[in-house]
């Protein structure tokens, strides 16, 4: 039997929901929240690559190296606050976030 | 066939690491499973044919995002057991959730036919004659630069951001400061006195 795009697309799908999943079962932990966005991003990679494949279009990967390179920088803004949150509060806790409001 | 086998092989490990990555009661088991995930997505790329992206999410994520995570959870003193309270609650809605999300999401893709005339209005056509490294390098610096830029500029902000957020000057420690040391001559660093015999200063 030969792989077709719907097959990359459900296991895109599967590790997006992972993802999703992944943000409401760990709402307590920022690190693995931000585990469960880098999961969903890269669900949308496949996606995009598996289309430029079979579209025959390289498109799709030029803008896949673009979500990369959001995802790369996410993932440094987002730990980098991490560390200055816990610097000053000693925890990470997201329920306690919402102190910072104005 | 023997591409079949490797992709089924490829996205069980890659879902079972992800179930993994959000399951694990040690967050470091969790970073460890997202390196082993994003190796098995490189595994997919590859097998779609491109090589480049694959090579790229090694080296970005395996080399320096997933390290990131490392070192944040290891600096962090955090009690994750304490963090893990509550989990189940969040259960069931997560699952309803994330169970039609999935159902929709299959039901698109399931159901994906291309239409052949699509495959005549590609944007840039997939070259048969060369490497997918040299056709993605051949467009990205040509007909796609400012994408290209666009990237290098997001990642300066980023580092600029991360730089900013951590970066702090704490009050009442001693440093050293280079400009005071090299200003400083005979005139301010020392004092003459006479010190009469017998008596101190």
């Amino acid at each position: 039997m030969t792989i077709g795009l719907s097959h990359y697309l459900t296991v895109a799908a599967i590790l997006f929901t992972i993802g999703m999943f992944g943000i409401f079962l760990n709402r307590k932990n920022v690190i693995v929240i931000l585990m469960s966005i880098e999961l969903m991003l890269l669900a949308v990679n496949v996606n995009l690559v598996a289309f430029s494949a079979f579209l025959h279009d390289l498109v799709g990967q030029v803008f896949a190296l673009l979500v990369l390179t959001v995802a790369a920088g996410e993932a440094a803004i987002g730990l980098a606050i991490l560390v200055t949150y816990f610097r000053n509060r000693g925890s990470i806790a997201v329920e306690d976030i919402n102190l910072m409001k104005g | 066939m023997a591409a079949a086998f490797f992709f089924y092989l490829f996205s069980a490990l890659a879902t079972a690491s992800a179930v993994m990555v959000i399951s694990s009661r040690n967050p470091v088991h969790s970073v460890l499973f997202l390196i082993l995930c994003f190796f098995n997505a490189a595994g997919l790329f590859i097998l779609l044919g491109a090589e480049f992206l694959a090579m790229i999410l090694v080296v970005v994520y395996v080399g320096a995002v997933a390290v990131l995570f490392l070192f944040v959870v290891m600096m962090l003193d955090v009690d994750f057991t304490e963090l893990r309270q509550g989990m189940l609650n969040y259960m069931p809605v997560g699952g309803t959730i994330g169970l039609i999300v999935l159902l929709e999401l299959a039901l698109v893709a399931g159901s994906w036919i291309i239409d052949p005339g699509s495959l005549k209005s590609a944007a840039s056509p997939m070259p048969t004659d060369v490497t997918n490294t040299e056709a993605l390098g051949r467009i990205l610096y040509t007909d796609y630069i400012y994408y290209f830029q666009a990237a290098g500029l997001v990642l300066l902000v980023a580092m600029i951001g991360a730089i900013v957020l951590t970066l702090r000057h704490k009050q009442g420690i001693k440093r050293q400061v280079i400009a005071d040391q090299v200003a400083r001559g005979p005139a301010t660093a020392i004092e003459i006195r006479k010190v009469k015999p017998g008596q101190g200063i």
